[in-house]
């Protein structure tokens, strides 16, 4: 339905994207004791761990080759073994995942032959694992790094499977977009498990970036998917992927241990809550627990009560392809409008929103359609911020980076419960602006000298 | 390339700094900084290091020429505050891509300045130059000298792309970008016998506002302040001042000195954090511009508002004295402001338990000596598994910290404050200081410390982490007696 439309100009503004090396960095975070490495100049590395600090308000672990000009200029051989050793020396990590950026790959730095040499000279880092991934900052972007990341882990740390094996029908393998948080994973693990059924979560950011308190020291990641774990997803019955981002790592895990895969592109909504609840109704052979058909109750019952504050809402979202599709079409499915559409990468769920057009752009066109086209309702990560106070409109908070509100780790849009809160929010938010800046007043609905007025002609006011 | 070299060359051979001056001719060369460590490195890039100097100048549209990671990643994450102009927290970038690589960027760049020119119309446009346009050789000052003559505005290359080095390396490139371009380009209006020029502070938190009424009470006018709240033709005017304040250590030292050698203004180094620092500091200012023939009847005035305002001070600080007294503070920070915060909590009662000296210089160091004495604990660099033994080791009660290293201290249920440059809070001047007193005051007594330390009622607290890490440290030592 939407058509999809690069923004010509040369000058981005306001960046709504981020690089995908943090992208893919982040989905290393997912796995237990890992440290992701960024192979570039300290500053890729510094700004990307400033930015998940500020955002999950944890400790991130996040390395870098440190390299320098002449480095650069020279290839990155050395920089890249001496990381890997100190890494290895000073953190003991289980695993190292490697990220490169924009200067080593303007440069052609070659690190799979990098990494092949290393362990030739270097046989006390045998058992431990080491995947690369390829991510240059000028392409694509946050949701590609990740994409790109998982899909690197399934090929590099999955076995597979003896082929008289018998698969594992308790078991699922779980592939979470980066638009998913911790917490969604926390509740989609809760529903999992109340099928009966055992998730792996690759990656599981839910174990090491929900902000619990950890049991130990660590350096790398304080929790997450173990590598032992992520060896044995080809055994799975079944695999989940969640949102579009994951059809590659999907396809990757069939193709590599014929591991079949439904692809559930939303969750935030009713109807798409439906289809998964009755996917795992289906794979675990159970009913659906009563639990869930109350909270489908009450789910329908807060779409109810919300639909007369967000019904006929005049929608300006920015965000990543998945999360823009799946928060986007819960309000749309609600009566809201969608009004401005701006994401930051191509993808195939696009095409399929509801709305006249997507563009590739930044949160200079999202501020300056949603002020031409009359929005009232903007969403987009913390640095929606500044437009929000420039058009006066309510404005709410999804995606990554969330700097300047707490919780960000735990914003839920799946689950029945997860999506019932996630309406009340939005509509308070939404009847708190009515309260405070919509309010009627005599002026509200006077008569102007357009409306045949013959006296005291006034200036039409705005109507709450 | 050859220019920037050069440039470093120069920066690193800075006379003005003592440590510097201590070394032989080879060891000049090979700059102030330390060789990274792959793999264990966490710092900013220089890049950064420009940026943080140069954001703050509210007016100006800081325009990033590369891939989306340089901008995209960190932009309006500063604690600057303005009093005006908001343009400074708009994010400009090229947003470079593949074919930009290939073909050069210089195209795009020069039509992303006229794209801003034609919607934003600022009095200047700053553009960063990055690792990648630095690689494929896109000559930023090239475009910028061009785009400036086309348009008729200031268009100020700034090269101080990440992989040259680290933060600090990038406020001095900054500081050169701003000699060589801005400031003498504009004469101002009028001048006054008390003008002068605050160089290096950046108004985290709006902090420069808690100093600036101090300055006004004695008709002192902040001709230009480099960078805080700062606007461009306030720079550009800025070799008109009188004399000037060199302020967050050594950063913009060379921007200091060289204003000393090409327009006379004499500047002194100084900190508004802390009582006895800010006095000096008002002191030192007047002395400057008396010196300069500002009436002598300056230093009588700021001696009677010193007296009044360290009075005030005192009185609002007294409370606290009790409250404090026995507690110890571990002092984490990026080091350049360690020695004047030391003083500052010391004055008033907080015994200092330890302080980081990773960024800080020799003449930091031997400051924090004369402050703390010779058995002064200074930490080099620590993991955050030893920062944690050392909030224990050292009994203190709360640690002072940047972002970074919070959650070392948060996550063992320890008080933890900010004093970073993302920081919430503004701690400068008199009135600062007793800020952060109260602030310090009311973490270190908020009763959730208590409800955070209760292990879980399923859990042995005898088998904690916490206990575990304590253990690790205690057995060594039984082992060594």
């Amino acid at each position: 339905m939407a058509k999809v439309t690069h923004v010509k100009k040369a000058c981005t503004v306001n960046p709504l994207k981020m690089s995908q090396p943090i992208g893919a960095a982040l989905a290393f975070m997912g796995l237990r004791g890992a440290m992701p490495l960024l192979h570039g100049s300290q500053g890729c590395t510094s700004f990307g761990l400033v930015l998940f600090v500020r955002h999950f308000k944890e400790a991130i672990p996040l390395q870098t080759t440190a390299m320098s000009e002449v480095a650069t200029v020279l290839g990155g051989y050395e920089n890249v073994e001496q990381a890997i050793l100190n890494i290895h020396k000073r953190t003991k990590p289980e695993i190292i995942g490697i990220c490169s950026t924009g200067v080593t790959e303007t440069k052609g730095d070659d690190v799979e032959g990098f990494i092949q040499l290393i362990r030739e000279r270097h046989p006390e880092l045998a058992g431990l694992p080491l995947v690369y991934v390829s991510t240059p900052d000028f392409k694509d972007a946050f949701q590609d790094g990740w994409t790109k990341a998982v899909t690197r882990m399934v090929e590099m740390l999955v076995r597979v499977p003896e082929p008289v094996a018998v698969r594992d029908a308790g078991r699922i393998a779980v592939l979470p977009g980066c638009h998913l948080t911790p917490g969604d994973l926390e509740e989609l693990r809760t529903i999992i498990e109340d099928f009966g059924l055992r998730p792996s979560f690759l990656p599981d950011l839910s174990g090491s970036l929900d902000g619990h308190i950890p049991e130990d020291f660590t350096p790398t990641t304080i929790g997450g998917i173990g590598v032992d774990e992520v060896t044995t997803l080809g055994e799975a019955a079944w695999a989940v992927a969640i949102g579009e981002q994951m059809r590659p790592a999907a396809e990757a895990l069939r193709a590599r241990a014929g591991v079949p895969f439904r692809l559930f592109p939303r969750l935030c909504g009713l109807a798409p809550m439906d289809e998964f609840i009755m996917f795992l109704s289906a794979a675990s052979g159970r009913p659906v627990p009563a639990k869930y058909r109350r909270q489908r109750g009450q789910l329908v019952d807060a779409m109810l009560d919300g639909h007369f504050h967000i019904g006929g809402r005049k929608l300006a979202i920015a965000a990543e392809p998945d999360l823009l599709a799946d928060v986007a079409g819960m309000l749309r499915e609600m009566g809201a409008e969608i009004t401005v559409a701006v994401t930051t990468t191509h993808s195939p769920i696009l095409s399929g929103i509801d709305t006249a057009e997507v563009l590739i752009g930044d949160l200079e066109d999202l501020e300056r359609l949603a002020g031409e086209r009359g929005c009232d309702l903007l969403i987009t990560h913390s640095h929606g911020r500044q437009a929000a106070a420039r058009l006066g409109i309510p404005f709410f908070r999804v995606g990554i980076p969330m700097f300047d509100r707490l919780g960000a780790g735990h914003l839920l849009t799946v689950g029945y419960r997860g999506v019932r809160d996630l309406i009340f929010t939005i509509s308070n938010l939404v009847i708190a602006d009515a309260e405070q800046n919509h309010q009627p007043t005599p002026e509200s609905w006077r008569l102007t000298e357009e409306d045949g007025a013959t006296d005291g002609v006034q200036q039409k006011g705005q109507a709450a | 390339m050859t220019t920037l070299s050069a440039t470093i060359q120069e920066v690193f051979n800075e006379p003005a700094c003592a440590k510097n001056a201590a070394k032989s001719e080879k060891e000049r060369k090979k700059g102030c900084t330390k060789q990274l460590q792959p793999g264990g490195a966490a710092g900013g890039c220089a890049f950064d290091g420009a940026k943080i100097a140069l954001q703050p100048l509210t007016d100006v549209a800081h325009l990033v020429h590369g891939p989306i990671a340089c901008e995209g990643n960190s932009w309006d994450n500063r604690g600057a505050r303005s009093s005006g102009p908001s343009l400074w927290r708009t994010g400009f970038t090229t947003d470079i891509n593949e074919t930009d690589i290939v073909f050069g960027g210089e195209k795009r760049l020069y039509k992303a300045i006229r794209e801003i020119i034609e919607k934003y119309d600022p009095p200047a446009v700053f553009v960063y130059q990055t690792c990648i346009p630095a690689m494929t050789g896109d000559d930023i000052n090239a475009v910028a000298k061009a785009a400036s003559a086309k348009f008729g505005k200031p268009v100020i290359p700034i090269n101080a792309p990440g992989f040259v080095g680290p933060k600090n390396l990038g406020n001095k490139l900054a500081g050169e970008a701003l000699l060589d371009h801005v400031i003498g380009t504009v004469e101002p209006d009028h001048t006054t016998p008390y003008d002068i020029n605050i160089i290096g502070e950046y108004n985290l938190s709006g902090e420069l506002w808690q100093v600036k009424p101090l300055l006004d009470a004695l008709g002192i006018r902040v001709l230009s302040c480099i960078s805080g709240d700062g606007r461009y033709r306030e720079v550009a005017q800025s070799h008109r001042a009188k004399a000037a304040m060199m302020v967050c250590s050594k950063a913009m030292i060379n921007v200091a000195r060289k204003m000393e050698e090409r327009y006379g203004i004499p500047f002194f180094e100084g900190s508004f954090y802390g009582i006895g620092d800010t006095s000096d500091s008002l002191r030192e200012i007047a002395r400057l511009l008396v010196s300069r023939g500002a009436p002598a009847d300056l230093l009588d005035r700021t001696e009677a508002l010193i007296a009044r305002e360290e009075a005030k001070a005192w009185a609002a600080i007294a409370p606290f004295k009790p409250l404090f007294a026995g507690k110890r503070v571990l002092l984490i920070t990026g080091g350049v402001k360690s020695w004047s915060v030391v003083a500052a909590l010391q004055e008033a009662g907080l015994e200092i338990a330890g302080t980081s000296v990773k960024k800080s210089t020799k003449e930091d160091k031997e400051r924090i000596k004369e402050l703390m004495g010779e058995d002064a604990h200074m930490i080099e660099d620590m993991t955050p598994r030893e920062m944690y033994r050392m909030l224990k080791d050292a009994k203190a009660d709360i640690m002072l910290s940047g972002g970074r290293s919070q959650f070392v201290a948060l996550k063992a249920a320890m008080p933890w404050l900010d004093i970073n440059q993302e920081r919430h809070h503004a701690y400068m001047g008199y009135v600062g200081m007793v800020d952060l007193l109260r602030e310090i005051a009311k973490t270190l007594f908020n009763p959730v410390w208590e409800q955070v330390r209760r292990p879980a009622p399923w859990d042995d607290p005898a088998d904690n982490w916490q206990a575990r890490a304590l253990a690790e440290v205690v057995a060594p030592q039984l082992a060594a007696e």
